[in-house]
């Protein structure tokens, strides 16, 4: 394998950087670069400093500044970004009480449910994904509920979820599939699912009028005062911690605050999607039909059934978070295909393929293996890295900072010992903000 | 390829009108075009140009097949005389291999023990099979030619599971591998460590369960004894009893017994067993084989290893790694890998291999390792798993290498007939999915609803 000197480089250069302290200073020089920003380099360098992306470009014309440790890949890509997962609320023991924490079952609705309340950023597993390249997950409560709670969007690293923190909340995760009407307390039939929310949203309008109506009043009471409770912080700083602890509803007259309400105004004022598991036609359809009444931001999420749709969901401009492409086939899910990432990308629908969640084995799956099967069946290379990078970050609204090696986005790479796509080739490394965080060959 | 399809029939059951008229449709055009009429019922089939990977042989560049009567009667290189009245298929740029056996699968919705005891050596998985299922034709398009259909596990002893050859029909007669005798083959499934533990009249403990294994596998031999003593005298013969019968075929090493294990001391276990009753064992899963590699050498037992895209999913799974394959090869342990379908997908199969090399598998055991390896384990080497003269010629036709993610299985032939051919839309779509390909009904997920049971 004439692969071994450039691996033991990258071993030799790991063993120091995995000894010194402090941030290190990378330069890494891969052979093709895939950037998600539209270009992909040969003979490339990227320069990470101080946790971000200093500068990148071609081997000749990148100077990489003195005591940087450079270090060697066949190929590199930005981290990856799940868009939608349960990793760290799922745990690889399946011990229910101890690390499956995936799906709270007390009731239909518990939008106020935070995975950043449950995400374990020790969990093996989180380490696994992280040694495929994934740095970035939007990772939260399972499918199997109406509304399951909220997720969170974090990197794979950290002791604790606050240092692995990107935003707050990522959506709120609702399942309109078959499985949302099994269990207790859960809506029996379709039409009362939808029937359940409308009244939600309903409720929501009602306490945004009030509020705002509330707010002409002090408007009224104090002329020239023209900032007032109306626009909550909550839209900008969403990686501040304190942000969703401004009460959104909260109408200024001292009534008591509805955790639930605030999440379905939130949603109604657009600060956060609503993801939406659907993967049968006519779900998929009611959830657009949900968002047409209701203007919220609407993320598909599964979709098996979208190549049946392809105009509706293009016409309401709704992305998708893609089923993982090796999901089994059967119920709701059973028209999934390998081709369907394909169908949408030509379709010019906004996707992005995730790890989902499944009962059973795997515990999680492993996004690039996924994003490989789609590359397999229609999505060219770079089309099958932009799901697992740059789009990713695009349908969750964090692409200023992930998915794509640009200057000034964050330190982010993942490197290769080959096509990162083909079963033989191993993830050589995983960076996350200039640091590595796997210097394992997976 | 179009110029065979007539005489290749087709996936689907003969009993769909559309699909026996387009068929002779093609036929007659393809006796139009050709002239060639000979070859059709009976004639020698040459495969010419392709790279060939007999599994049993280094692989030959520009290699010849020749199939005649379901059989291979010759493989070689472009030395190889093509009789003059073969109908010659170029392969050029495209790879031939073994049709690929899976040694531990629940397509066609296998339901064996039922939960009342916890051995059941006298069910037999056939009477549940259901080979209407699309997760059959998910097979074919994934290489399968040869499957053993497991009972599912959550018993020590779950019942006879069966070899098929995926070749279509009506029923499952259609689908049997007969041994001499006429009978239909296959082992005896059986599981231990947690799979296998509940409430009774289950076992709560290991050691309960190996004692419960003991004790039928002696009544097993006593029985034995009772007909040997016979010695064919009718009034002598014990009452029968289809469980002991069974019992006595794993005895004599003519049912093989596969079973499922994955801790190390649950793999111990199932070696200690072996070694007491010298029964033949294929062992299953051994999540982690890569602890007792050397063991497992020693006692001559293969391996099946299950690959899973992460570990977990119960404690005993916690430490399942990509590099079993690899440890148990370096320790001289036969190895292959089953998909477990609807664990892993059928359709995926060759990926286990190759995920296997990734972790350092050499790449000539990982083809063995999905076809002649398997099929030692299943006690059927003699007639398939390797292209050789004599063997059955069951067969697939890829787009490129193997262990490639971006290589197709284009073409499935089982004993010379093409089963499957991602040319044809109708076979296509259970390539890849979409409206039709699927089920209903959830698969069979091993042991996910007996761990949910215990929650």
């Amino acid at each position: 394998m004439n692969r071994t000197p450039v691996l033991t480089g990258v071993i030799a250069a790991l063993t120091l950087l995995l000894t010194a302290p402090g941030q290190a200073q990378i330069a890494v020089r891969g052979k093709k670069i895939y950037t998600s920003s539209g270009v992909v380099l040969t003979d490339g360098v990227v320069v990470l400093r101080e946790g971000k992306i200093a500068e990148i470009g071609s081997a000749n014309k990148v100077v990489i500044p003195a005591g940087f440790t450079i270090v060697d890949a066949a190929v590199v890509t930005p981290g990856l970004v799940d868009i939608r997962g349960t990793v760290g609320l799922t745990g690889i023991y399946n011990n229910f009480g101890h690390d499956q924490d995936q799906l709270e079952t007390s009731a239909a609705m518990q939008p106020e449910l935070r995975a950043l309340d449950a995400y374990n950023p020790q969990e093996k597993l989180v380490a696994y994904v992280r040694g495929f390249g994934v740095t970035t997950v939007n990772t939260g409560h399972a499918p199997g509920r109406l509304i399951s709670g909220q997720s969170v969007i974090v990197k794979t690293t950290g002791n604790t979820v606050e240092e692995a923190l990107m935003v707050e909340t990522g959506a709120v995760l609702a399942d309109m599939s078959s499985e949302a009407l099994q269990g207790s307390g859960s809506p029996g039939t379709r039409a009362k699912v939808m029937s359940l929310l409308r009244q939600q949203f309903l409720a929501a309008q009602r306490t945004i009028a009030t509020s705002e109506a509330e707010a002409k009043k002090v408007t009224v009471k104090a002329p020239g005062k023209t900032t007032t409770t109306s626009k909550p912080a909550a839209t900008t700083t969403k990686t501040n911690m304190t942000a969703t602890n401004t009460p959104a509803s909260k109408t200024g007259d001292g009534a008591p605050r509805d955790l639930r309400q605030e999440m379905f105004v939130r949603i109604l004022k657009r600060e956060i999607p609503l993801m939406i598991t659907a993967h049968r036609a006519q779900d998929i359809a009611s959830a657009l039909r949900l968002a047409r009444e209701f203007r919220f931001r609407l993320i598909l999420d599964g979709a098996s059934d979208a190549p049946l749709l392809l105009e509706e969901i293009k016409a309401a401009g709704v992305p998708i978070a893609l089923h993982p492409t090796m999901q089994r086939a059967f119920g709701d899910t059973q028209n999934l295909s390998f081709e369907t990432a394909a169908k949408l990308k030509k379709a010019g629908i906004p996707f992005a393929i995730e790890t989902g969640f499944e009962a059973y084995v795997p515990k999680v799956r492993v996004l690039l293996f996924e994003a490989a099967v789609a590359a397999a069946n229609g999505l060219s290379t770079e089309e099958a890295l932009s799901a697992i990078t740059i789009d990713a970050a695009r349908i969750l609204g964090i692409e200023k900072r992930v998915g794509s090696l640009e200057v000034g986005k964050d330190g982010d790479v993942a490197l290769y010992d080959g096509d990162p796509f083909e079963y033989l080739t191993h993830c050589t490394g995983t960076i996350i903000q200039g640091r590595f965080v796997s210097s394992d060959r997976n | 390829m179009a110029r065979n399809r007539g005489q290749a029939g087709s996936l689907s059951p003969s009993d769909e009108p559309f699909r026996v008229k387009f068929s002779l449709l093609l036929f007659s055009l393809f006796l139009l075009a050709s002239g060639a009429n000979a070859q059709t019922n009976g004639g020698t089939i040459a495969f010419v140009g392709g790279r060939i990977l007999p599994v049993s042989r280094p692989p030959i560049e520009k290699g010849t097949l020749l199939v005649k009567d379901g059989k291979i009667i010759a493989v070689g290189d472009s030395s190889l005389t093509i009789p003059a009245d073969a109908t010659i298929i170029r392969s050029e740029g495209k790879t031939i291999m073994p049709g690929l056996v899976d040694t531990h699968s629940h397509i066609a919705g296998p339901a064996g023990g039922d939960s009342s005891a916890p051995i059941q050596p006298d069910i037999r998985v056939y009477d549940s099979l259901n080979m209407r299922e699309s997760s059959v034709k998910k097979a074919l398009a994934g290489g399968i030619t040869t499957a053993n259909i497991m009972p599912g596990s959550g018993h020590l002893m779950s019942g006879q599971t069966v070899y098929i050859k995926l070749r279509g029909g009506k029923t499952i007669e259609d689908y049997f591998i007969r041994d001499s005798a006429g009978n239909p083959s296959g082992g005896m499934k059986m599981a231990n460590g947690t799979n296998s533990i509940g409430s009774p009249p289950f076992p709560g403990t290991r050691g309960k369960s190996v004692a419960l294994i003991r004790e039928q596998f002696i009544r097993a031999q006593e029985y034995r004894k009772k007909v040997r003593d016979a010695r064919g005298d009718a009034s002598k013969l014990p009452p029968r009893d289809l469980g002991m019968e069974a019992l006595v075929e794993v005895l004599d090493g003519k049912r093989i017994v596969q079973h499922h294990t994955h801790r190390a001391d649950d793999i111990m276990s199932v070696l200690r067993l072996q070694k007491e009753f010298g029964f033949k064992v294929v062992l299953h899963h051994v999540s982690e084989g890569w602890k007792v590699a050397e063991e497992i050498a020693r006692a001559k037992v293969p391996c099946s290893i299950i690959l899973i895209d992460a570990p977990g999913g119960k404690l005993e799974a916690v430490d399942l790694s990509f590099k079993t394959g690899a440890v148990l090869e370096k320790a001289g342990v036969p190895v292959a890998y089953h998909t477990d379908d609807g664990i892993t997908d059928s359709r995926l199969f060759l990926r286990s291999a190759a995920l296997g090399v990734r972790a350092g598998l050499s790449r000539e055991a990982a083809l063995q390792s999905v076809t002649l390896a398997g099929a030692k384990m299943l006690g059927l080497d003699s007639r398939l798993g390797s292209l050789e003269t004599g063997k059955d010629a069951d067969f697939i036709v890829l787009s490129g290498d193997p262990l490639s993610v971006y290589t197709h299985i284009l073409q499935t032939y089982i004993e010379g007939r093409k089963v499957f051919d991602r040319d044809d839309a109708r076979d296509a779509l259970f390539a890849v999915g979409g409206v039709g390909a699927g089920e209903e009904l959830r698969p069979y997920l091993c042991c996910a609803d007996e761990e949910a049971a215990k929650r």
